[in-house]
């Protein structure tokens, strides 16, 4: 028998606002964080326009040390610890004693595409330089793939399943499903679960020059990211991170914690790079399959979904994504659940779109509300074939919230859904 | 350059990575930066670099053992400045 598994702690660096209660504010009122970068323009890059979080000095020193913060370059690892400490504080879970016993019942799963692209950059230059003494002795912390576990578990005395996973753009959403499986397993009370990514012309070079990021808005940056839009153009990178604090719904009862949602299953899966699936492309059929699957491992059916919270990124792929919704929901027209996409207001945050897209799903189901898919004024006409227009809300709207379900997707034809609903 | 003017420069390099229960004044020469001080052995590395750097001097692999007390530091430096 699988244990019930709650969500009771957020954190979130977004672009568009750092904290749960600014994020919450901005997504409502449709507050575009992509802006202009004059570095990326000075490198030639064909999409000039980038989604950062502002983290001011002050702010950092508010969860790293002094010592910490020497020789720190690795901005991805900034926005996890934010966001996971945020989360953690948020569910009113201290963090263990300095001199006591790890928190054994408490794992941590925190995903990345890659860490400390700019760190790596500072040592290959130093490497290259036959300096390879002076890379100093935090360049392994900060680049190796799980440093923002890591960080994590250490200044919370994890002593759980402490791990960082990594798929793409779907790792946000995957590393939920992991803390949930683990939970639900009765291997762990709680699970801090998100993923984070490096703001970085580094990390976003490789998608300009694929040619999936737009080059026909840098002088018009908050209209740039058109995710179901008829003159959607290609992506706007971001980066960024969120975090949830996943509890048994024992554990959270005992404790008389704040319940924001409940996590009632998901799925993860792959299209394996066939049947029109490949390196860069979904296969539809594995897209539908990871829903459906989801569906009935949470134990619905597709017709208790109020609102799906996509992936829809704002390149040629949203409308093959609404289809595969309807097919896998069998729901279309009037009877499709609302649906938007975040990446309108931050951009595509890549591993940590599907964590920070979480938390906006969560404060949707919470607060009774759909935020605007902004810069979608004109409805890809394939989208409008198949749902009703007013199924994609141009302006916020109040509506009670019950089922959501959140996808992601990524390269390597992956996919994860996660099905939530409000208790 | 006379040891005291070194001490003064070698504590403030020091007490950038004291960790935070340790306070700055238990600082003396004859401190083990490991045992006493508390400093993460993997720290040790980053002092070492910014000693080469304070004091323009090179530091080899074989003569780091001999950075163990903050007086056997102020000696190597002190012989390292003179030559």
């Amino acid at each position: 028998m699988k244990r019930r598994v709650v969500i009771t702690g957020m954190g979130i660096v977004s672009p568009n606002g750092v904290g749960i209660l600014t994020f919450l504010k901005n997504i409502r009122s449709g507050v575009s964080g992509i802006r202009h970068f004059p570095k990326l323009t000075e490198l030639n890059f064909s999409c000039q326009l980038g989604a950062q979080p502002e983290v001011p000095e002050t702010l950092q020193k508010q969860y790293f040390t002094d010592l910490e913060l020497r020789n720190f370059n690795s901005n991805g690892i900034l926005y996890g610890v934010m966001a996971g400490m945020d989360a953690l504080a948020d569910a009113g879970i201290n963090v263990a004693e300095k001199e006591g016993e790890p928190l054994w019942d408490l794992g941590v799963v925190f995903g990345t595409g890659t860490s400390g692209v700019e760190k790596f950059r500072e040592a290959i230059y130093k490497l290259d330089d036959g300096n390879v003494r002076r890379l100093g002795s935090t360049t392994v912390i900060q680049t190796m793939a799980s440093g923002i576990s890591a960080y994590l578990g250490g200044k919370i005395g994890a002593g759980n399943w402490v791990t960082t996973n990594s798929s793409a753009c779907a790792t946000g959403t995957e590393a939920v499903l992991m803390g949930y499986d683990h939970i639900a397993n009765g291997k762990a009370e709680q699970m801090l679960c998100g993923s984070c990514s490096d703001a970085s012309p580094y990390v976003w070079g490789g998608f300009d020059a694929m040619k999936v990021t737009t080059f026909k808005h840098n002088d018009t940056p908050k209209q740039a990211s058109r995710p179901m839009s008829a003159s959607a153009s290609g992506f706007v990178p971001g980066s960024g991170a969120g975090a949830v604090l996943l509890e048994s719904l024992e554990s959270a009862q005992k404790r008389g914690a704040t319940i924001y949602t409940e996590v009632l299953g998901g799925s993860s899966n792959n299209g394996g790079q066939r049947l029109g699936g490949s390196m860069t492309a979904p296969n539809s059929k594995a897209v539908q399959k990871c829903i459906t699957d989801a569906i009935r491992n949470a134990q619905i059916t597709s017709r208790e979904l109020d609102y799906l919270n996509g992936h829809l990124t704002a390149t040629a792929k949203d409308p093959t994504e609404i289809a595969n919704w309807c097919e896998a929901l069998g729901r279309k027209g009037k009877d499709f659940p609302y649906i938007n996409s975040l990446k309108a207001m931050i951009g595509h945050g890549l591993a940590a779109s599907g964590s920070m897209e979480i938390i906006s799903t969560v404060l949707q189901l919470q607060h009774g509300f759909v935020f605007p898919n902004i810069n979608c004024e004109d409805l890809h006409p394939e989208i409008s074939e198949l749902i009703d227009r007013e199924k994609v809300p141009q302006e916020e709207i109040e509506v009670p919230l019950k089922t959501a379900a959140k996808a992601s997707f990524g390269f390597g034809d992956v996919n994860a859904c996660i099905i939530f609903r409000k208790i | 350059m006379t040891s005291e003017a070194i001490y003064d420069q070698l504590r403030d390099i020091i007490k950038v990575y004291l960790p935070e229960d340790v306070s700055v004044d238990s600082i003396t020469p004859e401190s083990h930066l490991i045992q006493e001080l508390n400093i993460n052995s993997a720290h040790l590395i980053d002092v070492v670099l910014d000693v080469e750097d304070a004091f323009n001097i090179s530091i080899k692999d074989h003569e780091l053992q001999a950075l163990d007390t903050v007086s056997n530091a102020i000696k190597l430096i002190q012989e390292k400045i003179n030559n």
